[in-house]
């Protein structure tokens, strides 16, 4: 009996080791190359490991377009993720504290919003960007992107407001606390670590966005990161294996530390949410 | 213009003061202005332009004029879209597959496992879950390289045939496994990670009541696990649905590693390429309506369910 029970649990963790495997590896294996040389890399043997060390590939990503490409990437999530905040944050409050007729249709709205694909919106969003002359513009882009991401941020923010009681605002002005006081000393304190989640997820979804990208930024000086990693690939297809590693790598940097930061909140909300890129 | 939007909505405590007052209307103006704007225009622009002829000459400013249900019947009379949609769906219909019961299995495991290699397994879902799409699907097409991937450096060692110069992007169905493979890697951890914290919410005692009634592992995990996490299946199943129906960055990055583009689009793709890449902005602007139409009554379950729970 206790051999049997050993031998379970001997593979219930080789089993967890090969999952674990299974989920790093392609992170580790473009990490890797991206360390390799493009002789290494072009070689007939497999360098597991960064034993031909070398800097070289980010070198030559950063030089070869990254940067133009970081600062209109940069710009657009900045400013989705502060004015989609924003803007949702007053929303959720609505929703949340106000009772009003059209409460009830106005959450079925949002959640119909959110099931708009992107894929269909593409030729009708161009169209109308093309009419104000936003195409190409960060402004433009950054909007679109704050209509995306609104939906969610509305949703998840409100729950975050539900999960504050009024009565502890009632209270702090019982005490003696002016109304806006109580708000910002009681309520704002408790809300902020939804809007950190939220707004790392309002980064995250921004920060990786392609398809409105590609079509709404055509020139090559106005790409985000996404689509300058495309072009990229496209460009040295097949040939330069280890500087695509480097700009990939550079490119979900970010984004994974930013992930690792809220990832508690995230599969709670995204459940109760439910958005993804 | 965002920011002179965002100074005319009062701050929120001052709007919460007066009873019965315009304040929700003010605080919710912002974000319900910027939905119709970017949003609900052009929703109403696509619908009207997939009643229009509306082509190349179209696009340089010759007047679009209406031809009714056209677009529609040319786009459903079309066998190409039939193909299109039916790869699309199958293509989702595996991977969803996949993906929930890899999911499962999983989430099942986490709950097995102690303390430490569970946080293994977690940090590793959490690594490839926060891999952006786009950059995992260039990684994923650099292990699979003709030249010099790593799949067809170990097949050569392996099998002792030579793998080396083998396309994995050039046959259709080579292509969507290696497509498949990515999308599942990347949708398992959210829904192993939202199992396994369902699961944890499933009370002990009842699972050790049902044991001592007799009632076997498999038994217990059909009868009382099942039940108690059965409405966030079927959201999570909702959810993978949508998300690999409409499948963009995957497939439209594969295509640009090496896939052959006419015999690998999906719905999300074939309306990008028909309409940006062909310009016929009429019948992808139909397409787009029956997608639109497709997914909305997909989540309408998802919709009732979340709105269900709001009741509660």
């Amino acid at each position: 009996m206790k051999t049997r029970k050993l031998l379970t649990k001997g593979a219930l963790n080789i089993f967890a080791l090969v999952v674990f495997v299974c989920s790093v590896f392609p992170v580790y294996w473009m990490v890797n190359t991206s360390f390799l040389p493009g002789s290494a890399v072009k070689s007939d043997t497999v360098h597991l490991w960064p034993d031909e060390f070398t800097l070289r590939n980010f070198t030559a990503a950063w030089n070869d377009g990254f940067v133009p490409a970081l600062k209109v990437s940069v710009s657009v999530t900045l400013i989705t993720l502060v004015v989609a905040l924003l803007f949702a944050f007053l929303a959720a409050l609505a929703l949340s504290r106000f009772q009003f007729r059209s409460r009830k249709s106005l959450i079925v709205l949002i959640l119909v919003i959110q099931m708009i694909p992107a894929e269909a919106m593409i030729i009708s969003t161009f169209r109308v960007l093309d009419g104000w002359h936003m195409l190409n513009t960060v402004i433009g882009l950054a909007a679109i992107y704050i209509a995306m991401v609104l939906p969610f941020t509305i949703w998840t923010l409100r729950g975050f407001v539900n999960g504050v009681p009024a009565d502890l605002e009632e209270a702090a002005m019982i005490d003696g606390c002016t109304r806006s006081g109580a708000f910002w000393r009681v309520t704002f304190p408790l809300l902020a670590p939804g809007l950190v989640a939220t707004g790392v997820f309002a980064f995250i979804q921004a920060w990786n966005e392609f398809v409105f990208a590609l079509v709404i930024m055509t020139r090559p000086e106005s790409q985000t990161l996404p689509i300058w990693l495309r072009a990229f690939v496209q460009a040295t297809k097949a040939t330069d294996w280890s500087v695509v590693m480097a700009g990939s790598t550079l490119m979900a940097i970010p984004v994974v530390i930013f992930f690792l930061i809220v990832q508690g909140r995230m599969t709670s909300s995204m459940v109760s949410g439910a958005v993804k890129g | 213009m965002l920011a002179s939007r965002g100074k005319t909505a009062p701050s929120p405590v001052e709007a919460r003061r007066p009873k019965r007052s315009y304040a929700p209307l003010a605080l919710l103006a912002p974000a319900f202005i910027m939905l119709a704007v970017f949003i609900g225009w052009p929703v109403i622009q696509l619908a009207i332009m997939s009643f229009q002829k509306y082509g190349r000459e179209q696009i340089f400013g010759k007047p679009a004029e209406f031809i009714g249900l056209q677009n529609y019947v040319t786009v459903l009379t079309d066998p190409e879209f039939w193909t299109v949609l039916w790869r699309s769906v199958l293509f989702a219909a595996v991977c969803v597959i996949l993906t929930m019961i890899l999911g499962m299995v999983i989430a099942v495991l986490m709950t097995r496992l102690g303390a430490v290699m569970r946080t293994v397994v977690s940090v590793g879902l959490l690594l490839a879950w926060s891999m952006p799409a786009l950059t995992a699907t260039i990684v994923w097409g650099w292990i699979f390289d003709t030249s010099y991937g790593l799949v067809n450096h170990l097949l050569t060692r392996i099998t002792g045939d030579s793998w080396m110069g083998h396309s994995w992007l050039v046959d259709p169905l080579s292509f969507f496994t290696v497509a498949g493979i990515i999308i599942v890697w990347g949708a398992i951890p959210f829904v192993a990670l939202s199992l396994y914290a369902a699961l944890t919410q499933v009370p002990t005692e009842v699972l050790e009541a049902a044991s001592l009634d007799g009632a076997s592992g498999l038994r217990r995990f059909w009868n009382v696990t099942m039940p108690f996490i059965r409405s966030i299946l079927v959201v999570l199943l909702i959810l993978q649905i949508i998300w690999d129906l409409r499948v963009f960055a995957q497939i439209y990055a594969l295509q640009t590693i090496g896939g052959v583009r006419e015999t690998t689009n999906t719905i999300g793709v074939y309306i990008y390429n028909e309409s940006m890449a062909s310009g016929k902005l009429g019948t992808g602007g139909a397409i787009s309506i029956i997608l639109v139409a497709i997914m909305l009554a997909i989540s309408a379950y998802y919709i009732r369910l979340t709105l269900k729970q709001e009741d509660q």
